[in-house]
């Protein structure tokens, strides 16, 4: 049967379970578009900007598991897409971005919305692919699905030019798929998963380091099984909670930068590490030759590059995290006798003691609204039960602190590359796979500005996502780190109070509501949460608030800084006279 | 820049496709590798390449370099030659200016490296050379008195010494060419 590249394209998107694709078009993806248009099988977003379209996917994608698909035009609607693709490449997210592209006797000649799309996301792609030839359109799409899923997830582009989607070709259904020089070690290497278990048998002070692929590979109860049966507490990365229950009382909650003392405490002072899908970046090991001197290091992980990248390991091990968790805990079951609830105690104590000495805390403020408490309200009124996607900068880790979360999938959020403008579009996403679900985004009234386009997005297809802006006028996280390390010369990261959220989202269509004193935040969550349609909240909170506690930049992970120099002083010298009061999470 | 660490030979074997020695070398680039020399061409088998890249590290770098480069899609296998006994050539062709007075010097420092004149005229030679990196340098020396007009260097190949065996193991060898072309 002869089909167009365009049809091609359709049929073997539907062989690899698509419903839906983010997307704009334009010139040389219109036949695309219009064969998308003359079916009912997969469903297409139009969002507003191309970078919104593929943090609409990565949010799709690490929601459900499954790839997030993605459908542009050439030259910019191309370009569009290299910050999601760096982002879900760093964070290790399936997506299949298509581009589209000039004609193959055009390519080269600087034509009109011409990029060379496939050099531009070369270093910033688990894979690409130019089709030159509509024949081959439909074992790349197989492959590019493939590549994307396997192994450590990742994004693929797949660059179409206009001829090859309006040239016939015969189409053969395609079911399986070899790489000869593409495999990815799924099960781990068996005297290693031994060592692995001696070493955690042998250990006095372990702790697991659960990083991203714990989520990935939907390793959870592995992960769970493990850290119960031998009472080894749990720090995460940003991207590895939910991965174990944030709120199990193995939990320690967030290491690293802005993690808990506690969980920083108990990696550094540790006789071993377990990490699981994490990769000891920057932002996690503080000053790499102080991190955690008397800990022998087992490293899983299915990515060998990430293994030995940052820090020396004793035991590596190569393989899917589910898969090798799995090994290990028969290992373990089969050796491991003994009452390790006892055994445990003096280490859990220890850690204890260290939550106790620094817990989380803020000082309430009667006047002016505290982010942290919008943040400790919004968990205490949604239960917890809610999908929490962020933005990037202070509002992030205030969420990531105050937000516990319980369940794989349910926190999305930019780890690696950091991403300003990925919340609202990457909530879009998870909406349309879970329409039912209550979707968060906790944004900063800086970075929601980088993608409020897709408000409109958000208006047109009904999706109620609740947008809370942790409004302190400034770039927050910016404004930190030039209090503390610049002197306080605020260079350009004072953004002013613009605009309106209020009208600006009554504007898209979106209810607008505001909360400007602490005793209306309760209430505003509420009636936000009532209302069906995507709702903006402006929570216009303390501007000079700081996140705590902090490791800086350069330092070691157990040397945390816990408050303001200065505040910290006045605290002391007014002792109690001042309206302050010190909330304990 | 000469970067610490020891000198490695690494061989790549790669699919042959558009796209690929990009990927290699933007992967050196982007990750702040070192290349000193690198060489690509065909193998028996049409389908892939042979990229041969001369770097410099120490032990962790070199690991990360050959990790890398087993995770690039398109690398179907990696050696680092450095690890056993290899064999290493390099081809240069070297032209130099030769005034009358110096055209005989110059034969006679070819001749002593076994070099070949390959073009000759008036006021110039061509010579083609091969050998190791240290002979290409020793010569490239001695005819720079003389005045070299124009250098060309292929970059370095290798390849792994086979172990010395019996004459009855020398099936074997035709066996592994065999095996190479199916």
């Amino acid at each position: 049967m002869k089909l167009t590249g365009s049809e091609i394209f359709v049929e073997a998107l539907k062989r690899e379970g698509v419903e839906v694709i983010f997307g704009i078009p334009g010139g040389v993806v219109l036949g695309l578009y219009d064969t998308l248009y003359r079916q009912d099988d997969i469903e297409v977003i139009l969002t507003r900007h191309e970078q919104g379209a593929t943090h609409a996917a990565e949010g799709y994608a690490r929601a459900t598991g499954k790839p997030g698909v993605v459908l542009v035009t050439s030259g910019p609607g191309a370009t569009n897409t290299v910050t999601g693709l760096a982002n879900a490449n760093m964070d290790s997210v399936p997506i299949v971005v298509f581009t589209g592209q000039v004609s193959t006797g055009l390519i080269g000649n600087d034509a009109f919305q011409e990029a060379d799309i496939v050099g531009i996301s070369r270093p910033c792609t688990k894979y690409n692919y130019l089709v030159k030839d509509v024949n081959d359109l439909a074992q790349t799409i197989k492959e590019a699905f493939y590549i994307a899923t396997s192994g450590r997830p990742g994004p693929v582009l797949i660059d179409i030019p206009k001829d090859v989607s309006q040239n016939k070709a015969d189409y053969k259904p395609i079911d399986k798929v070899y790489i000869r020089s593409y495999n990815p070690t799924i099960q781990g290497n068996q005297w290693q998963i031994k060592r692995a278990a001696e070493a955690i048998l042998r250990s006095k002070k372990p702790i697991i380091y659960a990083g991203g692929g714990v989520v990935s590979s939907n390793a959870s109860s592995e992960l769970k099984a493990l850290a119960e049966a031998f009472h080894i507490p749990v720090c995460m990365t940003l991207l590895g909670l939910g991965g174990f229950p944030g709120t199990h009382p193995l939990s320690v909650g967030m290491l690293g930068m802005h993690g808990t003392y506690w969980a920083n405490m108990a990696i550094h002072n540790s006789d071993l590490i377990i990490a699981i899908g994490s990769r000891f970046d920057d932002r996690v090991t503080g000053r790499v030759a102080d991190f955690a001197p008397q800990a022998k290091i087992i490293h899983l992980d299915v990515d060998p590059t990430s293994i030995r990248k940052n820090i020396h390991v004793d035991i590596p091990i190569v393989g899917d995290a589910g898969h090798v968790l799995a090994d290990l805990n028969k290992v373990l079951h089969a050796k491991g006798e003994g009452d390790w609830g006892k055994i445990r105690e003096p280490w859990l104590k220890q850690v204890e003691e260290w939550k106790k000495k620094h817990p989380l805390t803020y000082r309430h403020d009667a006047k002016i609204i505290k982010p942290q408490y919008v943040i400790e309200k919004i968990y205490e009124i949604t239960g917890g039960d809610a999908i929490v996607v962020t933005d990037v900068g202070q509002h992030q880790m205030w969420t990531a602190q105050y937000y516990k979360i319980d369940k794989p999938r349910r926190f999305l959020s930019s780890g690696g590359l950091g991403t300003m403008g990925y919340g609202l579009p990457a909530a879009l996403g998870a909406q349309i796979a879970y329409p039912d679900d209550l979707v968060i985004e906790i944004a900063g009234d800086g970075s929601i500005q980088m993608n409020i386009q897709e408000l409109a997005t958000a208006v047109i297809y009904k999706l109620p996502v609740k947008v809370f802006i942790i409004n302190n006028r400034y770039l927050g996280m910016v404004r930190q780190w030039q209090q503390l390390f610049y002197e306080g010369r605020y260079s350009a990261s004072v953004l002013g109070q613009k605009p309106d959220f209020v009208k600006l989202a009554e504007a898209y269509g979106a209810a607008g509501l505001r909360a400007k004193e602490p005793n209306e935040v309760e209430g505003t969550i509420k009636e936000a949460l009532k209302i069906k349609g995507p709702v903006v909240v402006d929570f216009v909170v303390n501007p000079t608030e700081n996140v705590y506690p902090m490791v800086p930049a350069g330092g070691a992970i157990n040397e945390m800084i816990f408050d303001d120099p200065v505040k910290a002083k006045e605290a002391t010298s007014k002792k109690g006279k001042t309206e302050d009061s010190i909330q304990t999470a | 820049m000469k970067e610490e660490g020891n000198e490695h030979i690494i061989s790549v074997l790669v699919e042959n496709k558009s796209g690929v020695l990009s990927r290699v070398a933007g992967l050196f680039s982007g990750r702040g590798f070192n290349i000193e020399s690198l060489c690509v061409g065909p193998t028996l088998d049409e389908s892939v390449s042979m990229i041969t890249i001369v770097t410099r590290g120490d032990e962790r770098i070199l690991e990360q370099i050959t990790k890398h480069l087993n995770k690039l899609i398109d690398v179907v296998k990696v050696t680092d030659l450095s690890e056993r006994e290899y064999l290493v050539r390099e081809t240069a062709l070297i032209k130099v200016n030769t005034r009358s007075e110096d055209r005989a010097e110059a034969l006679r420092i070819a001749d002593i490296f076994r070099a070949r004149v390959v073009d000759s005229t008036f006021n110039t030679y061509t010579i083609e050379i091969t050998g190791d990196p240290e002979k290409i340098e020793a010569i490239i020396n001695l005819l720079r008195p003389l005045g070299i007009k124009e250098l060309a260097r292929t970059g370095r190949i290798a390849i792994a010494r086979e172990e010395l065996k019996a004459p009855s193991a020398g099936n074997g060898s035709r066996k592994a060419v065999m095996d190479m072309e199916g």
